[in-house]
């Protein structure tokens, strides 16, 4: 995977949580992982078409998790499982937007589908294809995003 | 959350706002937004064809509306409202913000488009804007959570 493919989404994940957490963000290790994915707890899957194709997991511990619900709700501690859910899936929305957004604006053509949330350490990326895990540091924790992608086609004006 | 002097329409009525997005999360974030403002959520939808019936039902004074959606997406939702309501003011609300996405939307209908995550203050001057001569500002400003 090219850094060109890579970076559009340090850079929103860094603008994006730093602005919804009102923290400073510190970009964390990079792996390389040819395995099926493990959630680490609450992971929100986008998936994309066209140009470029594959998915991006969004991911975070259930206990970071809560901290980032309640931070963006505003209040001491989010009760609501739900709302937890959804505050992780509009965060990955607005990660992988934003990224998406870059490389359209880049000459690459595609589109995002809904994220799809899922819970629980059992869950596992049906694939084995090469992905980038990614590990951004917040101070409610730790939040990793998964890429797998792949060129579909080249920009327009250029050849594979 | 910030303090914003009051938008209200010409006759000093609340500002009534459809907010339409899959993320329940976004849909309140909005919404306290709105409220900051001094409007006043109408309704709520969580998918393009559930708007257009809202829309119909509701005819609020203004649309916040999401691209990505299940359904139908937020852009096709947008051109049949305006088709159906010429009056009809839509906002783009949405994190894929490419130069080909704003320009289709506003093609197609939409009055103005706002990037996720939404900033209080820029989503307030766009409405002011989208809403011109149609709304006044008042002299108080409201009271932020």
């Amino acid at each position: 995977m090219k850094m060109e493919l890579i970076q559009p989404f340090i850079n929103a994940a860094d603008a994006v949580l730093a602005q919804n957490l009102n923290c400073q963000t510190r970009l964390g290790h990079f792996t390389m992982e040819e395995s099926a994915y493990h959630s680490k707890g609450v992971a929100a899957v986008v998936t994309v078409v066209g140009d470029i194709e594959g998915r991006i997991i969004f991911d975070v511990e259930p206990a970071t998790a809560t901290r980032m619900a309640s931070i963006m709700a505003g209040i001491e501690r989010q009760e609501s499982h739900e709302l937890v859910r959804e505050t992780i899936c509009e965060l990955a929305n607005q990660v992988i937007g934003n990224a998406i957004t870059t490389l359209n604006d880049q000459g690459f053509r595609f589109k995002v589908h809904p994220p799809q949330v899922h819970e629980g350490e059992g869950m596992k990326s049906n694939e084995d294809t090469e992905a980038l895990v990614m590990c951004f540091d917040t101070d409610s924790g730790k939040v990793f995003m998964n890429i797998a992608m792949h060129y579909k086609r080249r920009r327009r004006g250029e050849q594979l | 959350m910030e303090q914003f002097a009051r938008v209200l329409r010409k006759d000093g009525q609340p500002l009534r706002y459809l907010i339409v997005d899959d993320s329940v999360f976004a849909r309140k974030n909005l919404s306290r937004m709105i409220e900051s403002f001094g409007g006043q959520v109408a309704g709520e939808a969580g998918d393009g064809r559930a708007a257009i019936t809202e829309y119909g039902r509701l005819h609020p004074d203004l649309v916040l509306m999401d691209i990505t959606m299940p359904e139908m997406e937020g852009i096709e939702a947008a051109e049949l409202i305006v088709r159906q309501h010429a009056e009809a003011r839509v906002i783009m609300v949405s994190s894929v913000g490419y130069q080909e996405n704003i320009v289709a939307a506003l093609q197609r209908g939409a009055r103005h488009f706002v990037q996720k995550p939404v900033k209080a203050e820029v989503l307030y001057e766009v409405i002011k804007y989208v809403m011109g001569e149609e709304c006044v500002v008042a002299k108080s400003a409201t009271q932020g959570s």
